[in-house]
């Protein structure tokens, strides 16, 4: 009878060492394999504005996550074709990402063409509400900023802050979170401000910046030394006011950075929380069904301060109109 | 805003009327040459955008800090350099002189759109021309605040208009691009080189166009953004077809398309309303394009001047 090999039992004792070490391990990398979000942005992500607001918030959730070993996330930006946009997104899809992210109304079509097809993968959308509930859809998830309320503090301050009593505001197109906005900044004026008028002109384009001057120029030559506006249209507005040495109150993303010495006050949208429940969720098997709302009260809207020099009483009078909104005195969504 | 009169309203637009035609005049007026020569040049969007970008990035302190002369030069060349690239195509390669335009307009849009992100980070700002108040002339009631307080651009758009019409009427090389546009055959029969006048059209349309786009961030906007261009260069286009080839009625059509543009924006401001009612805003914006569309109905007279050989690529023997 042959002695056992010693030395092979005891490579085959490592090998099922390993093995065994190996195998809960192998669970383990499983289990902390990165979530990958995909985003479709319409816009330039570097846009100042709508798009450039959520890729600022999936960088710093990906920061406090713990990196790219916890969330990947690939984009698309500047998807002005909707169609380009759809195979886009069906590319992330069959690619498995986990979550779908479509930065803008008009690829809702496309979301509720591909959800039942991809039942595994989470698709979110906005500016929506419908998450597709009533049509069997379960992994599809909607949201809104209530852009009303910042713009309504900025009113606040703009009332405050206009000498001539006009005040100008642009948008692209009448429409959504635009009209938001801007109805929220109109009374956030006409509570400061009675005296003063806001004057509303649309450019008619998300792009034409060149439009987007022209209208600002006019608003000046109204008479309007404040001037505010949504979307990544009114760069060009932005620079007309800085040139005349009027302000700016922004929304969607921080422009104070950019234009130091103009922009008083900007509304911030802040995705990160309603990015973070998302993640969690699909963590737990739940895919969609949640129309979300970025308010002031939810930290999903911030007001965020340039370098403007503004008195006390008006920073008082911000705060003021945060603390009144988040506790629900002042009734903005009609 | 009660006290403005009517008069402080049409001034007011008709200066911007002006600042707001300038691309399209510097497109408009490049792609008269190249029409006129028998190249049909739908590449000027895309031209644009890559003038727009090239400029203000050398000329920007965010970029070069070349400055602005140096930013209307680069314009100018990365226009000149696109030009000769649909000449290749188009006049050499004889190749659908639409499609070919139309694969420089997304060429340009992606290039400038990944160059934009990749060199600028995504924010390019410019301290532009700066208006210039002609002595004497801008102290003139109305017609000084309109004609003579502008920027160097807006002044060198409006006099392009009569320096292109006299090369395309007196000039020996005028007289060449409108022959080879009109029969090359016969041009190429009385000695005249069809590419060679042809690839220097293109080219000089293409220049235009590149400081079409320049004039927008370094003269307009101040800012780059993706895009930008907005349809610009189409519409320069059609500006050529309504103005009949001809430089003058060229420019009519853009100050006509600027005003709609900027008339419409005053009944924004104003609250214009009609019987008590609010005209809706889609309305007043389709505006300028519809009366764009309602010009090239009328206008349809004006194909008579069309160039004969425009879209045909030329081939000695044909």
């Amino acid at each position: 009878m042959r002695a056992p090999d010693l030395k092979v039992t005891r490579m085959r004792g490592l090998a099922l060492l390993i093995l065994l070490v190996a195998l809960p391990a192998g669970v383990v990398v499983r289990a902390q394999d990165p979530l990958r979000i995909a985003l479709v942005t319409p816009s330039s992500i570097r846009d100042l504005a709508w798009s450039q607001s959520i890729y600022t918030s999936l960088l710093e959730l990906q920061e406090e996550l713990g990196g790219e070993s916890t969330l990947q996330f690939a984009y698309s930006e500047a998807m002005s074709s909707v169609s380009a946009a759809s195979e886009t997104i069906r590319g992330y899809a069959e690619d498995g990402y986990d979550l779908i992210i479509a930065h803008g109304t008009q690829y809702g079509t496309s979301i509720f063409d591909l959800a039942p097809e991809f039942p595994e993968t989470s698709f979110a959308w906005g500016t929506a509400t419908n998450t597709g509930e009533d049509q069997g859809i379960n992994n599809v998830y909607a949201y809104l900023a209530s852009a009303e309320e910042g713009g309504y503090v900025n009113g606040v301050l703009a009332g405050l802050m206009t000498k001539t009593n006009v005040i100008g505001a642009i948008g692209p197109i009448p429409a959504g979170d635009v009209r938001l906005y801007i109805s929220g900044f109109t009374r956030g004026v006409k509570a400061s401000n009675p005296d003063a008028e806001v004057l509303v002109v649309y450019v008619g384009s998300f792009s034409d910046i060149a439009a987007g001057t022209t209208n600002g120029r006019t608003l000046l030559a109204a008479g309007a030394d404040v001037l505010t506006g949504t979307s990544q249209v009114v760069v060009g507005a932005i620079e007309a006011v800085r040139s005349a040495g009027g302000f700016w109150f922004s929304t969607q993303s921080d422009q104070g950075d950019v234009w130091p010495g103009t922009v008083v006050s900007s509304q911030v949208y802040n995705w990160v929380p309603m990015l973070r429940d998302m993640i969690e969720r699909y963590r737990e098997g739940e895919y969609g069904g949640i129309a979300y709302r970025l308010t002031l009260a939810n930290d999903g809207l911030r007001i965020a301060f340039g370098t403007v020099d503004i008195s006390s009483d008006m920073l008082v009078a911000a705060g003021n109109a945060v603390e009144e909104i988040i506790a629900g005195n002042i009734e903005l969504s009609s | 805003m009660d006290e403005r009169t009517l008069l402080d309203v049409l001034v007011a637009a008709s200066a911007l009327t002006l600042a707001s035609a300038m691309p399209f005049l510097y497109s408009a007026l490049g792609e008269v040459f190249s029409q006129l020569s028998g190249v049909f040049n739908l590449g000027v969007e895309g031209i644009m955008l890559m003038g727009a970008f090239s400029s203000i990035y050398v000329a920007s302190d965010m970029g070069l800090n070349a400055g602005l002369a140096a930013g209307v030069v680069t314009g100018m060349l990365v226009g000149a350099f696109l030009g000769l690239v649909m000449s290749f195509v188009s006049v050499t390669m004889h190749a659908d002189q639409g499609i070919s335009g139309i694969g420089i307009t997304l060429l340009g849009r992606g290039l400038s759109t990944t160059l934009f992100i990749l060199l600028a980070d995504g924010v390019l700002l410019v301290e532009s021309f700066q208006p210039i108040a002609i002595p004497l002339l801008s102290q003139l009631p109305v017609l000084g605040e309109i004609l003579f307080r502008q920027n160097i651009m807006v002044y060198g758009a409006l006099l392009l208009v009569p320096v292109t019409a006299w090369i395309l009427r007196r000039t020996t090389w005028g007289l060449q691009i409108r022959a080879v546009g009109q029969n090359p055959a016969a041009a190429d029969a009385m000695g005249v080189d069809v590419v060679r006048v042809r690839y220097s059209a293109v080219i000089l349309g293409g220049t235009m166009a590149g400081l079409a786009g320049a004039s927008m961030p370094l003269a307009l906007t101040n800012v780059f953004q993706v895009n930008m261009t907005a349809g610009v260069g189409f519409i320069a286009v059609a500006m050529v077809y309504f103005g009949g080839w001809s430089p003058w009625r060229v420019m009519l059509g853009s100050l006509l398309f600027s005003a709609a543009y900027n008339l419409q924006i005053w009944v924004q401001v104003l609250d214009v309303r009609i019987f008590g009612e609010a005209i809706p805003v889609n309305i007043l914006l389709m505006m300028p394009y519809v009366l764009a569309i309602f010009v090239l109905i009328f206008a349809r007279d004006m194909q008579r001047f069309r160039p004969q050989a425009m879209n045909k690529p030329f081939r000695r023997g044909d």
